[in-house]
């Protein structure tokens, strides 16, 4: 039995780490804040560079040949740097959704611009604000020959301002599949709760629509989900890091309220939550990497774990700055914030459970 | 990243579950079956299976081969552990003490005369042990022990009490945490003595815990006369001995405690598909959907984070951050975990015992919950270890009394 990842694997977390510290420090995350569009393309073009959009991709679509498994770390990293990229989207979801899906041909198409930074996709799957995935969906393509068109709206489209393709849930029959659009589709950014995180709303007119080949959502919803489990491990690991420094610094009463039982018990909970989501994040991205039973399962075990109790940890985080944290200037309040947005994008911890409820058999 | 088992293991659990099938007592596990409850029919029962189990050589199994054991692989213990999990077998009782704690300390501590005495007869059952450990005032302050261990020509005499002490009643010997210095910081005045139960000026008193039985009991100690060569190890070394327990034992023990919340978790599951709230089962209302759910999760993540601590043992030789955790995590969860059942069973868990919803069950897990956030280190110590030893947070100032106004 080896369940963790290998000196490879850490090797590249140690080297995004660097990149990231040194590329995209948070005075330079707040460069993006301002514009609901905002992201960074110097930084895209730099990891593109350095090859990592092509790291989970077949050579044979102009990927390096690693699998799923070697993103999980990398994003964990993107995760604990808000690195305004949009990396996830692309790669991770929209990436690991085509290759799951797509025919030969598809993969053969649409996977090397991914690979290559030089196209940038994004996942367009809500309509709502509540309980997408579960039935099926609002959005009906129509039938075009031997293609199809769609026509209608995508809400919520983390990363959209940032795209030039979108692969979008849709429903033909009474079935969900996935669909990829090129062109035809008009996006409007929104103001952000997490403003290092584009979102756009994306309205198809008429849009020619590829079905990609194995009709279903999944199991590509179930990489998406492992995906953002997975940055999420991060974002809280910074979260804790933070909290845990500033409680060994600040003073009151004459000794460092890391000193306190109040805090110490606080942080000691957090730490405790956090390994136990990286537990059930990381086996979510082995079970949808090898395509395990349990696959579907524990992807909605660590995002309804991950959801609450993530969340819950930044609020933690937040209480134990006290003040500081209260202020626009100190960061936390971008991790709190990305963490309420992640607490909810793929579904929020109640969605997941249902969705337990009904595989075990409740 | 992978988890499955070589094919030698496979073989192993081959082997393990034709041994459970063939030696549970016979309807083992059928509703049919009664149970042992209290305290001594559970004695009398376990006397006997744990006997069964030694004789098949099972007992020490995760013991070296010089000793007598079967000198398992980690994976091997994880896959017993895991069978009898499974089978719902009946967990290691009476000779807890003596396989989990007494023995493996005395391997790593104690010399070739005592290790030849003492590990056959714990490993064939011949012999009883308890752990002295807890006082009424050394609790989650444990390094406060204060039974005194006086040195008098050959003997060590021995005055003090013991509390929560377990099996002590029945107990043949005692693994006796004591101070035997008195003059030095509290920790570093300890040793561990190996005590003949049976000596005259012991005194276990049985104590009544919060189920109604009495599984452990408070210990009196009365001059009590130790030979010399009882010490185990070196003089005032207890508390580092005390400190470098076992590990690695947890990281099996902990993936069959998960298979055993499973098992329950399933119980819990057809209680409340069949008890009826508002015209339908309680399984169906939300608010029970979704903490049967969040049950359903946390026991599943029990197991990932077994995995992890597996991993970081055979990667590292030790556990790594999860295994801190690990217990704060899953004692936590248990009390959740019956709260839930006992939520399910609404006014059913009024009554109990034959009275009671599912035999009265669910009362006492729910009661026994407790014993998992208190026992072996209660939560809030778990979290000074965490947030000291994990996290690096410093140390908390000492409380000391204002000093008294000159009058």
């Amino acid at each position: 039995m080896d369940f963790d990842f290998s000196a490879d694997q850490y090797g590249l977390r140690d080297e995004a780490r660097r990149f990231l510290e040194k590329q995209s420090p948070m005075g330079y995350v707040r460069e993006f804040l301002d514009d609901p569009s905002g992201w960074s393309r110097d930084l895209w073009k730099q990891m593109s560079e350095l090859g990592w959009p092509a790291l989970a991709f077949p050579e044979e679509y102009g990927g390096l040949g690693q699998g799923f498994l070697d993103l999980v770390l990398l994003l964990g990293e993107l995760g604990r740097a808000l690195a305004p990229v949009p990396f996830l989207s692309s790669v991770a979801m929209c990436g690991q959704i085509i290759l799951a899906h797509g025919s030969e041909e598809q993969r053969a198409r649409y996977l090397p611009g991914i690979a290559s930074g030089d196209r940038i996709a994004a996942m367009a799957l809500a309509e709502q604000p509540q309980g997408f995935g579960g039935g099926p969906i609002d959005m009906k393509p129509v039938r075009d020959g031997d293609s199809w068109r769609i026509s209608g709206e995508k809400k919520y489209v983390l990363d959209a301002p940032a795209a030039d393709m979108f692969v979008v849930a849709a429903c033909t029959g009474d079935s969900n599949s996935w669909f990829v659009v090129e062109e035809g589709a008009r996006v409007t950014p929104h103001t952000t709760y997490d403003p290092t995180r584009p979102i756009g709303t994306v309205t198809f007119e008429n849009a020619p629509a590829e079905q990609l080949d194995a009709p279903s959502l999944h199991p590509g919803l179930q990489f998406a989900t492992a995906a953002l489990c997975a940055e999420m491990i991060g974002t809280a690991q910074r979260t804790l890091d933070m909290t845990v420094d500033y409680s060994k610094q600040r003073e009151q009463f004459g000794r460092p309220i890391g000193s306190f039982q109040a805090i110490k018990h606080k942080c000691a909970e957090m730490a405790t939550e956090l390994e136990a989501a990286r537990s059930a994040a990381f086996y979510a991205c082995w079970a949808v990497a090898t395509g395990a039973e349990d696959a579907a399962l524990s992807t909605h075990i660590a995002k309804s774990y991950c959801s609450d109790q993530l969340a819950h940890l930044a609020g933690e985080g937040v209480q134990a700055h006290g003040g500081i944290a209260f202020t626009w200037e100190h960061d936390m309040h971008l991790y709190l914030k990305r963490a309420k947005t992640q607490q909810v994008l793929l579904g929020d911890g109640a969605f997941h459970r249902e969705l337990i409820a009904r595989i075990v058999g409740l | 990243m992978d988890l499955a088992f070589s094919p030698e293991e496979t073989k192993f659990r081959g082997e393990i579950r034709a041994w459970i099938r063939d030696n549970l007592p016979a309807g083992w596990g059928t509703p049919a079956f009664k149970e042992p409850k209290t305290f001594d029919e559970r004695l009398v029962f376990s006397r006997a299976w744990e006997k069964q189990l030694a004789d098949a050589g099972w007992a020490g199994i995760s013991w070296p081969k010089e000793y007598g054991g079967r000198g398992a692989t980690l994976m091997e213990q994880i896959i017993f552990h895991e069978e009898m999990a499974a089978a719902r077998a009946p967990q290691i009782f009476i000779n807890f003490v003596g396989i989990n704690l007494a023995g493996p300390t005395m391997m790593a501590h104690g010399s070739e005369e005592q290790k030849k005495r003492y590990l056959p007869k714990i490993l064939d059952m011949s012999e009883v042990w308890c752990q002295g450990f807890s006082e009424p005032n050394a609790g989650s302050d444990l390094a406060n022990v204060q039974t005194k261990a006086v040195l008098d020509g050959d003997h060590f005499i021995v005055n003090g009490q013991k509390i929560w002490t377990s099996f002590a009643h029945v107990a043949d010997w005692c693994l006796l945490l004591c101070r035997t210095d008195s003059t030095v910081a509290k920790h570093k005045g300890l040793s561990y003595l190996l005590v003949d139960m049976h000596s005259e000026g012991i005194e276990p008193r049985p104590l009544k815990q919060i189920t109604g039985d009495a599984e452990f009991d408070e210990v009196f100690f009365t001059d009590v006369r130790v030979p010399r060569a009882q010490l185990l190890g070196e003089i005032n070394m207890g508390w580092t001995y005390a400190n470098t327990t076992l590990a690695n034992e947890r990281g099996p023990a902990f993936l069959a405690h998960q298979i055993r919340f499973r098992n329950s978790l399933q119980d819990m599951f057809a209680t409340a598909k069949r008890t009826i709230r508002d015209g339908v089962p309680v399984s169906e209302h939300p608010a029970f959907r979704e903490r049967l759910a969040k049950a359903y999760a946390e026991v599943e993540i029990m197991r990932y984070i077994g995995y992890r601590m597996v991993t970081s043992i055979l990667r590292n030789g030790r556990p790594g951050t999860e295994g801190s955790v690990a217990k704060l995590y899953w004692s936590e969860m248990v009390r959740r975990f019956q709260e839930t059942s006992i939520a399910i069973a609404g006014l059913g868990g009024v009554l109990d015992e034959e009275d009671g919803i599912d035999d009265g069950k669910w009362n006492r897990g729910f009661s026994m919950s407790f014993a998992q956030t208190i026992a072996a280190g209660s939560s809030e110590i778990q979290k000074n270890i965490i947030s000291e030893r994990v996290l690096g947070m410093p140390r908390g100032e000492v409380w000391s009394p204002k000093p008294k106004e000159k009058v």
